[in-house]
């Protein structure tokens, strides 16, 4: 093993059902570095970690650890934890209601000779860590009694003290403001000064230069390459995460440049927000205009949407609809105005998986008519085969349940679902994740086709082509608010450098 | 092999074969003891009422199958339990007589306001009852468990504060109606099967039992495609307390007083059985009514068959405890994963992997 190294990881490869998750991928963490592990959704950054810390058991590859002969596979997070890998992620794994010197003791408390807990030398054993961190808070109160960063800090110096080389910190940084990050990045100077290797996880580009030295990005489960931070200015990164290399950008844009600025609005919100989601912002989409919001992961794209539709209920500004102040307290409301929303996490918040297709097909519709109002069976059936017709739904029978079906097929079924209650706009938040390239185009081709009957779309995508192909208009996110929009000179490099933002020297 | 694969794969396959099961032990015990084999399921008409076994099993099984009706829907919409409903139902006895009878009268023949307000106004108790439960669970999002231990534990003692510390006797023919007969069917079977019925036709004629499995299954799901999912649970957990309310005055008129330390004393505990008997998982989502009811007959035809056989009613418990902890058993994942595995073993060496 080279020198300063403290952790290789060669050829991994780990396979899930259908996916290649992780295809041959190589990590190096050398010691006292801080060492970015970058890519978009599905890239394969929690699954590599997750092969390192041995939730999940890769398939191939080796794994070697600093001070360790011979490969090392771990079965636990506690075998890594014994092997000197640490994990925190984003939401503290401690438990609150007790004392922040028990949280950093609990399953290793220093025993008396009668086998009973020794209290005090736990206490001043916590307060040394702490103070060594530069911490001096009050080891014997409620760990729920300090901040989330204090208590991220507390879970990374429980980890430290566990001799850990390799400390891994999954977005640790989601629920922190600018002050706790500082604080958060000032302790992880100081580890690195100890010689700790950490890698970092984020979706904020902003940290990443702020406090790292290397970079390695990962896309569709393949290693992209692994650059120091120098090397490799904002816009590349993004580039590198997209898989779009600036030189060979082909322009994909649809003939005609529509202007709207002439047609009735359809929607038009002003200084809508949601706390903790989405800052204020306004946006204006016109009647059979697709509008699409581009951003990274967590920059809140989904978020702008949410709070569009009442998923999470907007508590500032106003919203127009058809031109009248409307109110809207939960989706129904707006469905009731004529949205709809096809959420980007399709298990979660889309399928109901123990029903059946076409019951997931005539679901909102129901929700529409009311309570009372059931649609008689055959013309839930009629509206079932005529979407499974349409969109040419794969699926044993209308009456199979939908967890049956694959991933593509499900989210034609819950794009059925909102067909079925013909909408006026509709919210398609990453509508063509994790489905194949034939149902892909079929979907864009059935939005410019909605847009088309004078329907009005956001489209939510992190395939930027998608978007080109199919928007007239893209409104700009970054770390939470609407940055910016572009109307004009839609192109795949405008949109990356507007998505990088800030620094795009 | 295939056919009785799909046979077993039915929702309904489980209640119906513990009904059989039960079905056959009485038919051996009766040919053990000499009896006539079918004995259980003959049906004499003695008295001008109809007399039997089956019958027995009907009538006693009445209060359970109304219970278990909402138990059902709670369990569905909110993957949790209503414990309270044996307390709520002891209340609703309670206040039921109290009105009848008149506040401190321990014992009385003549009605003090007419049968019908009486009896209405303790299903409404109970029907209160159940808007309490649903708001805590529903509105408060408090863990369902927890939410009805509340009335669980005091219902029953607010029944005894309405009625002065006093077991009120109803001694009047018409508030013995509920528990007697009604011509010559006895009446809890009747009002089961009233209450069974309403509550199908409400399913099947409204979207009501799409939005409850809806929201059962996926709460976040359904809220997104535009339904109130608290407001569906809160519904449930109404329609539960109503159904407390009735299988209460069934059982106050049966023994023509409201002994709150006696009405529906672990009825709760025999609702989530049948729940679970039925088919229908705790965890929440898809039901069976029909389940529902077939597992709560199928408890009291336990528990008449056990008599019958002579064990004694101390016992009887034991033996049903047995039986729980079997259907437990088979619903757990591992025993699931067990036959699934031996399956697949038993077609691979059929050759089923050339495929």
């Amino acid at each position: 093993m080279e020198k300063n190294v403290v952790l290789t990881m060669r050829g991994i490869t780990m396979t899930f059902p259908g996916v290649k998750a992780l295809d041959n991928v190589d990590f190096t963490l050398r010691k006292g570095e801080i060492h970015a592990l970058m890519g978009e959704n599905g890239a394969g950054k929690s699954t590599l970690i997750k092969c390192l810390t041995g939730i999940n058991a890769f398939e191939a590859g080796e794994i070697h650890v600093d001070g360790i002969s011979g490969a090392v596979v771990n079965h636990s997070t506690l075998d890594a934890q014994k092997k000197g890998i640490s994990t925190v992620y984003q939401e503290v794994n401690l438990c609150p209601n007790l004392s922040v010197a028990e949280n950093l003791f609990i399953g290793r408390e220093p025993k008396t000779k009668l086998g009973t807990i020794d209290w005090k030398t736990m206490v001043k054993k916590s307060r040394k860590i702490m103070s060594d961190l530069d911490m001096n808070i009050d080891v014997t109160q409620n760990l729920e009694e300090y901040s989330l960063a204090l208590q991220q800090m507390i879970a990374i110096a429980r980890a430290v003290d566990m001799e850990c080389k390799v400390l891994i910190l999954d977005e640790p940084t989601s629920s922190l403001d600018d002050n706790e990050v500082e604080k958060l990045f000032g302790l992880m100077r100081r580890l690195k000064s100890q010689g700790v290797g950490i890698i970092f996880v984020t979706h904020f580009l902003e940290q990443v230069y702020a406090v790292c030295d290397r970079i390695t990005v990962l896309r569709n489960g393949q290693l992209v390459g692994e650059y120091p931070i120098e090397e490799l200015p904002r816009v590349k990164l993004v580039a590198a995460m997209m898989g779009k290399d600036f030189d060979d950008l082909a322009a994909i844009k649809s003939d005609e440049t529509k202007d709207f600025t002439h047609a009735d609005v359809m929607i038009e919100a002003k200084g809508l927000s949601h706390k903790g989601t989405i800052k204020p912002f306004d946006l204006t989409i016109h009647k059979g205009e697709v509008v699409g919001l581009t951003g990274l992961l967590g920059s809140g794209r989904s978020e702008l949407a949410r709070a569009i539709y009442g998923a999470d209920k907007a508590q500032t500004g106003t919203l127009k609809v058809n031109g009248k102040e409307e109110k809207i307290n939960a989706p129904i409301d707006a469905m009731n105005l004529g949205m709809g929303l096809l959420p980007d996490d399709r298990k979660a918040e889309g399928i109901i998986g123990d029903l059946s297709v076409r019951e997931n097909i005539i679901l909102a519709l129901q929700a529409k008519r009311g309570i009372f109002k059931l649609l008689p069976m055959s013309k839930q059936i009629e509206i079932a085969d005529k979407y499974i017709e349409i969109l040419q739904i794969k699926t044993a029978s209308r009456e199979t349940l939908i967890k049956q079906l694959s991933g593509g097929n499900q989210q034609k079924v819950i794009l059925a679902r909102w067909l079925a209650t013909d909408p006026d706009f509709l919210i398609l938040d990453e509508p063509t994740r994790g489905i194949d390239v034939g149902t892909k185009t079929e979907i864009q081709k059935l939005v410019v086709q909605l847009a088309g009957e004078g329907k009005s779309l956001i489209f939510i995508s992190s395939e930027i082509e998608e978007m080109l192909r199919t928007c007239s208009k893209m409104a700009v996110l970054r770390d939470g608010a609407k940055v910016g929009e572009i109307t004009e000179d839609l192109t795949q490099e405008n949109v990356m450098k507007a998505i990088a933002g800030g620094a795009s020297k | 092999m295939n056919n009785v694969k799909k046979l077993t794969s039915k929702r309904l396959f489980l209640p119906i074969f513990c009904m059989l099961l039960v079905m056959m032990v009485n038919i051996i015990a009766d040919i053990a003891a000499g009896n006539f084999a079918f004995s259980f399921f003959t049906i004499s008409i003695r008295n001008g009422v109809l007399y039997g076994r089956l019958i027995d099993v009907l009538n006693r099984g009445s209060e359970v199958a109304i219970l278990a009706i909402g138990m059902t829907l709670v369990v569905s919409a909110s993957a949790g339990t209503d414990i309270s409903v044996g307390s709520v139902m002891s209340l609703s006895a309670a206040f039921c007589c109290m009105l009848l009878a008149g506040y401190g009268v321990s014992s009385t023949s003549d009605l003090q306001v007419p049968l019908l307000v009486g009896v209405l106004a303790g299903i409404l108790m109970g029907g209160v009852c159940g808007c309490f439960n649903g708001f805590l669970v529903a509105g408060l999002n408090v863990q369902p468990m927890v939410a009805t231990l509340i009335l669980y534990s005091a219902a029953r003692a607010i029944g005894l504060l309405l009625c002065n510390n006093l077991i009120v006797y109803i001694r009047n023919e018409s508030f013995q109606f509920f528990g007697g007969y009604c011509g010559f069917i006895p009446t809890p079977i009747v009002i089961a099967a009233v209450c069974v019925a309403v509550t199908a036709v409400l399913l099947r004629k409204t979207a009501l039992g799409l939005y409850i499995q809806s929201v059962g299954i996926n709460k976040k799901a359904s809220r997104i495609a535009g339904l109130n999912s608290s407001k569906i649970i809160f519904l449930c957990y109404a329609v539960c307390g109503i159904c407390a309310g009735i299988a209460g005055i069934v059982a106050a008129s049966r023994i023509s007083s409201a002994d709150s330390n006696n009405i529906g004393m672990s009825y709760e505990m025999d609702a989530i059985l049948a729940v679970a008997l039925g088919g229908n998982s705790l965890g929440g989502g898809k039901f069976s009514l029909a389940g529902t009811i077939i597992g709560a007959y199928t408890i009291q035809a336990i528990t008449t068959t056990l008599l019958a056989v002579g064990v004694s009613t101390a016992q009887a418990p034991v033996f049903k405890a047995v039986i729980v902890l079997i259907i437990v058993a088979i619903q757990a994942p591992p025993f699931k994963a067990f036959v699934k595995q031996r399956s697949v073993k038993r077609t691979l060496a059929k050759g089923g992997a050339a495929r």
